[in-house]
């Protein structure tokens, strides 16, 4: 560093790309390396220590039998053969994937809908108040927003009053309490959260859109769904591709929405990866099929990503 | 890009390699070496001297009774001190394990004691339990807190907790609308009450209000009681401390699941009960919003306060009239293994089931039935109160030996994972009294196997 600045003060201005690049460059390579690694270090160290060295364990947990504080035998992959071979272990997996169609299909779907409408009334008030209406679900804790709603959608609650005033007083239930309907709405829950994320990301993703398209597109005789499909949607391929990576995640490795509104029941029936993993270790003891099945739900979720990732990512 | 992106995976996975392999030199937790604790006899009765003592103590939130009963210890012993952490029942029941292995507490509430003996993680009281005379108290009082050392059934063997009070569980009624549907007395056959629950639905009154929400399966409380009324509760029982051979799925049993699956088909329950919660089905009942209530004498205080006069209670008669059985359980404390102050937490435990004032508390407070022994002085309780109905049938249950444990029990797992998913689906029809059974007892064989 200092030989550069001496060299800097020294060699004249124009002779100064011949002579530094042979001598002074690698030096310095090897030295910012080197000070590189110690910068850091304390982010790797925390990094190996707090994530690395934990997602280890559970993988090495995963071939034992342990109740968290007894001896612990080695069973091999017997914890594995019972996550894919136990219906009850099993069927959460199901659960999540049908939770994708709501934490991602709907958010996105609708995302896209509202982003288009309110970029098309951007410059008015009423812009301002959609979007902050529609982000506030992000900000509110989970917790808050999972009693909100079993409120709501229980027997008596808002949801089955409105039904009921409009004269579909039959179908009114518990939504939550029924094994028919609290799967979805679990679901609904989660849309709702997610929603104003993927709006607002898809939102910001088409202020970037050159306008001089869509004048272009009007010029050749576009109506707005041809500007929407034809520019809008191919445009924002990166930002659907955040938006459905991060709700697939959620929806994948959902917990806390779940073991607000409904712990798990009636009767399993909205039972998810993330709570049995909470069950199988807290409740059943059995550290080493939490384990295991913590594994296999980290497998899936980056089998359902990557691919994802590549096909949105990819320049067409 | 990609090439760079998959690059930096290859590294990442060789370090998670790396960490893995590390780590997998031997696997986790201690030896399983069996306990040396037999809780030797003791020679004189243990004090808490004269020394500053700070007892660390670990209970109950929501509860307020060990709270009350600290307070009045630390107001006759001056030179003990309390330092008290507090969870919800759930937090407690997941990590008793670990607290008592890493740091254990002197005064701990525990959920079933049975895994923890396993793990040695609680001191064997039978030393304390001879020099203070415990074992000489009626032995239905605490014989769900024995064990052998290590391990194996529960209801016998070492004393490895300790109750601050036993508490039964029963019928709560609503007086106001037991008047309106023509009750006049607590029903005395079984015949009766289900007489009684259809003139309260001819009545437009919801019969009984229960939570079956969650992970709470509270038709628990109705099915036990009905245990109790088509049979003896000794096999009950049994299969609650894992005695080898017992099984939950007898005749009897089997009549009384269809028996509660009858009272389901009739609409008797709250409708939404598969998205009600136990703090939900209190609100009810305190809203009058419900005849009876199947819930445990830990509310009378409550009820006592915020319904005064308006409550009656009574343990769900048999079939055909006769001996009473009902769920009474210790409120359970224990002293971890490794405790500093095992001796003045005994001691307290001593004083909570002899002492004059404290056995008030417990009563007052807690709304339960002390601890103690049999000739022990019983505090006087207001006549007309919810809390003397409870501790009246709670008396009555003692006589009759009709004390059983909750099926909840049984395992660490099986109320969360057996009994509620099961209850909830009888309650929704997916599920047949034969199947609930056959079920619940599927897992309990898996569970206590392993």
């Amino acid at each position: 560093m200092t030989q550069r600045m001496a060299g800097g003060v020294l060699t004249p201005p124009a002779s100064r790309p011949e002579v530094l690049p042979k001598t002074a460059k690698p030096r310095v390579r090897r030295g910012k390396a080197w000070i590189g690694w110690l910068f850091v270090a304390p982010a790797i160290t925390a990094y190996a220590l707090f994530v690395l060295l934990p997602m280890g364990r559970t993988v090495q947990y995963s071939f034992y039998e342990w109740d968290g504080i007894g001896a612990s035998p080695w069973v091999g992959f017997d914890n594995y053969v019972k996550v894919f071979t136990d219906p009850e272990l099993s069927g959460t997996i199901v659960n999540a994937f049908e939770l994708i169609v709501f934490f991602s299909g709907v958010p996105v779907l609708l995302g896209l809908a509202i982003a288009a409408t309110i970029r098309r009334i951007a410059t008015t008030r009423l812009a301002v108040v959609a979007r902050t209406v529609l982000f506030i679900p992000q900000v509110i804790p989970l917790v808050a927003a999972g009693i909100a709603w079993s409120w709501l959608l229980s027997g008596n609650g808002l949801v089955n009053q409105v039904l009921s005033a409009v004269g579909l007083g039959g179908v009114t239930r518990a939504w939550l309490g029924d094994f028919g309907t609290a799967l979805p709405a679990v679901g609904v829950i989660g849309a709702w959260v997610l929603l104003g994320l993927c709006t607002l990301l898809l939102l910001a993703g088409m202020s970037k859109i050159d306008p001089a398209l869509y004048e272009a597109a009007r010029i050749d005789g576009a109506g707005p769904l041809r500007e929407f499909f034809s520019i809008t949607v191919p445009s924002l391929r990166q930002e659907i591709g955040v938006c459905v990576t991060v709700t697939v995640i959620a929806a994948l490795a959902s917990f806390d929405i779940v073991y607000i509104a409904t712990q798990g029941g009636p009767g399993n029936t909205t039972m998810v990866p993330g709570l049995e993993i909470y069950y199988q270790a807290f409740v059943e003891r059995q550290v080493g099929v939490a384990s295991a099945l913590a594994v296999v739900l980290v497998v899936l979720v980056l089998l359902c990503v990557l691919p994802i990732q590549r096909l949105t990512k990819e320049e067409s | 890009m990609p090439r760079r992106t998959s690059h930096r995976g290859s590294l990442a996975g060789a370090a998670l390699l790396a960490a893995a392999l590390l780590a997998a030199c031997g696997g986790p937790g201690g030896t399983g070496v069996q306990s040396t604790d037999t809780g030797a006899a003791l020679t004189e009765k243990p004090t808490c001297g004269t020394q500053p003592v700070t007892l660390r103590a670990y209970y109950e939130t929501g509860f307020p009774l060990p709270k009350a009963l600290s307070d009045e210890f630390s107001k006759q012993f001056p030179n003990v001190k309390f330092d008290i952490r507090e969870d919800q029942f759930a937090v407690i029941t997941q990590n008793a394990p670990r607290v008592l292995a890493d740091d254990p507490p002197d005064l701990m509430r525990l959920p079933q004691v049975s895994e923890l003996v396993k793990n040695n993680l609680l001191k064997n009281l039978d030393g304390y339990a001879g020099v203070f005379g415990w074992d000489k108290w009626p032995a239905s009082q605490l014989e769900q807190l024995r064990m052998k050392p290590g391990g194996g059934a529960r209801g016998e063997g070492s004393l490895f907790a300790m109750g601050l009070n036993f508490s039964v569980t029963g019928v709560f009624y609503n007086k106001t609308l037991a008047e309106r549907v023509g009750m006049t007395a607590p029903p005395t056959t079984l015949a009766e009450f289900d007489g009684v629950l259809a003139k309260a639905q001819q009545a437009g009154v919801t019969p009984i209000t229960v939570f079956n929400g969650g992970a709470t399966g509270g038709l628990a409380f109705p099915l036990q009681n009905l245990m109790a009324a088509y049979g003896d509760p000794k096999p009950v029982n049994d299969w609650i401390y894992q005695k080898p051979g017992a099984t939950i799925d007898t005749p009897s049993n089997v009549k009384a699941a269809q028996h509660l699956q009858g009272w389901i088909k009739s609409g008797y329950f709250t409708k939404d009960a598969n998205a009600t919660d136990y703090a939900k089905m209190m609100s009810e009942f305190l809203a009058g919003n419900g005849l009876f209530m199947f819930n445990g004498d830990w509310e009378s205080g409550n009820l006592d306060k915020k319904m005064p006069g308006k409550v009656g209670f009574f343990p769900l008669p048999a079939e055909k009239g006769g001996k009473v059985a009902a769920m009474s359980a210790p409120l359970t404390f224990g002293i971890g293994a490794k405790a500093k102050n095992a001796d003045c937490a005994a001691v307290f435990l001593d004083w909570v089931a002899t002492n004059e004032t404290a056995r008030k508390i417990a009563v007052e407070v807690g709304g339960s039935h002390p601890v103690g022994a049999a000739d022990a002085k019983m505090p006087a309780v207001a006549q007309g109160t919810v809390t003397a109905e409870t501790l009246a049938a709670g008396e009555r249950i003692s006589k009759d030996n009709g004390a059983m444990d909750f099926i909840a029990n049984a395992t660490g797992a099986i109320y969360a994972k057996s009994w509620t998913p099961q209850l909830q689906k009888l309650f929704a029809g997916e599920q047949s009294p034969e199947g609930l059974l056959k079920a619940v007892q599927s897992d309990y064989q898996t569970q206590v196997g392993s």
